[in-house]
């Protein structure tokens, strides 16, 4: 105890040179959490993203080029075991016009359970139906975004507008769900199936939602799935299965990655910063030589002196760390509310960079206390 | 007062330097007895083994050989870490340049000796409070020893000194930065403790400081003489070369 308030008051008695000596250490543990909590709020956001399109959905893409995969084919994977519905797609780009207000955004060509399937909402309207699909009907059910653009506050259902030049009738409007990764969320436009080839001025079918039963069997379904897929289309690189949870690996994945290197770069300004209170305390130690002369002829044991040290080192660190943390949490703050994006604080991981900054505070602390505990007293009360 | 049992015993103490090369005999064969409530002072040039005998005394450094009783211990044969505890609790310094440590107060100063054993803080300052009374500076215990004058720090240094109760108290030229009237202070405080039981030594190279003492041994190249005062009386030329 009484070794700590000796450490605090020769801390307390040089201000400056102790935030400098801290400096290392701030920067090191804030630039931890800082990174951590971007790398982590990525992850979090494509995670809730890929998440919300939901678990039990499978996803067939068409790969090859030179094959061909139509609607009566796509039908066949509602054959398969497991399979609760299908929603086949088709996707292209497309101009909207409402009056003078000119949108390019992106068209998808599907069915009615297609809003089962990705489980979206409608905010007005209805969905497109099998009649539409079986009619060509000219509908279309506008994304959030697009309504919005095109129509403002104003209710689109039941208006009429352009699509690639020509009239097209608005049925419905989505609830917002969010930009994704590779999906356009909102800026859309939905039409029925047949349409949406004839827009895309093709007969073949993009890719394939399939909504599984239940999110055990997904693995079993997927395998399923692909080998109706292998009879249909051939060989294994004409198509791919893929689970949203095969997404959010992946893409968890790269984010972990990204944060092990921002973090791992960071802890290595830590080291750096140890680096810079191992100096400061080696020269403090010199700078005190006589003090120390004093304390060992009034009757400090080694231990005593190399304690001292040790806990001014532990504490200049410590007090760094917690600075630290603040500044980072701070700072990461600033950084969501200035761009807008997503962070996660890291309980484990400011823990983790406190306790790592005690610990280079420790292991750098002790060369230099052992130095001073090490100082003849005779030769150390001469020095001037 | 008891004189059989002495309370420093130094019987046949030798130390030897090494200095590039060649052995320095710091002490030659010195053997001394200070009784309890004795005031002695120990006189003697640079260079004639006064500080490596201060050093030894002190505890700060082991002889080669020879034996040192210091109040019933045989510390001549101690580790580092034990004669620490012997310093904190047998002797306190009194140094010619003070050495205080500038960033604590008078009253922290004080207290020190008593930190390192271990003592808890309440008591602590109680003590020193009552050390600094002695020296007549309690009104100037919160106060840094760079506000203070030569004489007041001095005097701190003499309140940490007595803080510890040590059997004895080793003064190494303890007016030696000061002036002379404030010495003469010095030195008055020094006879009053000895007054009040308190064993001092005294080590200096001046005589009329080493005069106050009621026994004046001489140290001479490593060896030590009896009645060092009046050796010095009858040699007039001085203090300096011998």
């Amino acid at each position: 105890m009484q070794t700590i308030g000796m450490a605090l008051k020769s801390i307390k008695g040089n201000k400056a040179r102790a935030f400098l000596t801290m400096l290392g250490i701030i920067i090191g543990v804030s630039s931890v959490i800082v990174m951590v909590a971007i790398g982590q709020g990525s992850t979090k956001a494509v995670q809730d993203q890929i998440g919300s399109l939901g678990t039990n959905v499978l996803t067939v893409s068409i790969t090859g080029s030179d094959v061909t995969f139509k609607e009566d084919e796509a039908n066949q994977i509602q054959e398969v075991n497991g399979v609760e519905a299908i929603a086949p797609t088709i996707s292209g780009r497309v101009t909207v016009k409402n009056g003078q207000t000119n949108v390019y955004v992106s068209m998808i060509g599907t069915t009615s359970s297609y809003l089962n399937v990705r489980n979206l909402q409608l905010q007005s309207g209805r969905f497109i139906a099998d009649l539409d699909h079986e009619n060509h009907s000219k509908v279309a059910v506008l994304g959030a975004d697009t309504a919005k653009n095109l129509f403002g506050l104003g209710d689109p259902v039941g208006e009429s507008i352009q699509v690639n030049g020509t009239s097209y009738k608005v049925v419905g409007v989505l609830e917002s769900v969010g930009s994704s990764l590779g999906t356009s969320g909102d800026s859309t436009i939905i039409v029925p199936l047949s349409t949406g080839q004839r827009l895309a001025s093709t007969t073949d079918i993009e890719s394939v939602y399939v909504k599984v039963e239940n999110e055990n069997i997904i693995t079993f379904t997927s395998r399923l799935i692909e080998q109706r897929m292998s009879t249909i289309v051939g060989a294994a690189d004409n198509y791919s299965v893929s689970s949203q949870k095969d997404l959010m690996e992946a893409a968890s994945s790269v984010n972990k990655t990204m944060t092990f290197m921002l973090g791992g770069s960071a802890a290595i300004s830590l080291i750096v910063g140890g680096i810079g209170i191992m100096n400061i305390m080696l020269v403090s130690v010199s700078e005190r030589t006589k003090e120390i002369g004093i304390r060992k002829a009034i009757g400090a044991k080694r231990g005593n002196i190399l304690l001292q040290f040790l806990i001014e080192s532990v504490v200049l660190s410590a007090l760094g760390g917690l600075i630290g943390v603040g500044i980072g949490v701070i700072s990461a703050q600033i950084f969501t509310l200035a761009t807008g994006t997503t962070i996660a604080y890291s309980v484990p991981v400011m823990l983790v960079s406190f306790a790592f900054s005690l610990v280079v505070g420790v292991i750098f602390g002790v060369f230099p206390a052992n130095k001073a505990s090490k100082l003849d007293p005779i030769q150390a009360l001469r020095y001037e | 007062m008891n004189r059989t049992e002495p309370i420093i015993q130094i019987k046949n103490m030798k130390k030897k330097y090494e200095l590039g090369g060649e052995t320095v005999m710091a002490l030659q064969d010195v053997s001394l007895d200070i009784q309890k409530g004795d005031f002695i002072s120990i006189i003697g040039p640079s260079g004639s083994g006064k500080s490596t005998f201060m050093n030894m005394i002190g505890c700060l450094d082991r002889p080669n050989s020879g034996k040192y009783m210091l109040d019933g211990e045989d510390v001549g044969k101690m580790k580092g870490s034990q004669l620490s505890v012997i310093r904190n609790k047998k002797i306190g310094f009194i140094f010619q340049n003070f050495n205080l440590i500038s960033r604590l107060t008078a009253i922290e100063n004080v207290e020190l000796p008593l930190i390192y054993r271990g003592m808890k803080a309440m008591e602590r300052r109680e003590i020193a409070l009552e050390s600094l009374k002695k020296v007549g500076l309690v009104d100037r215990a919160p106060h840094l020893p760079t506000q203070l004058s030569g004489g007041q720090q001095q005097r701190v240094a003499i309140a940490r000194a007595l803080a510890g109760h040590p059997p004895i108290l080793l003064a190494d030229e303890p007016t030696g930065a000061l002036d002379s009237k404030t010495s003469r202070e010095i030195l008055e405080i020094m006879n009053s403790l000895n007054e009040q039981g308190h064993t001092i030594i005294l080590i200096t190279h001046d005589l009329k400081v080493a005069k106050k003492a009621s026994r004046v041994v001489r140290i001479h190249d490593g060896q030590l003489y009896e009645n060092g005062g009046e050796w010095f009386a009858d040699n007039r030329n001085g203090t300096e070369k011998h």
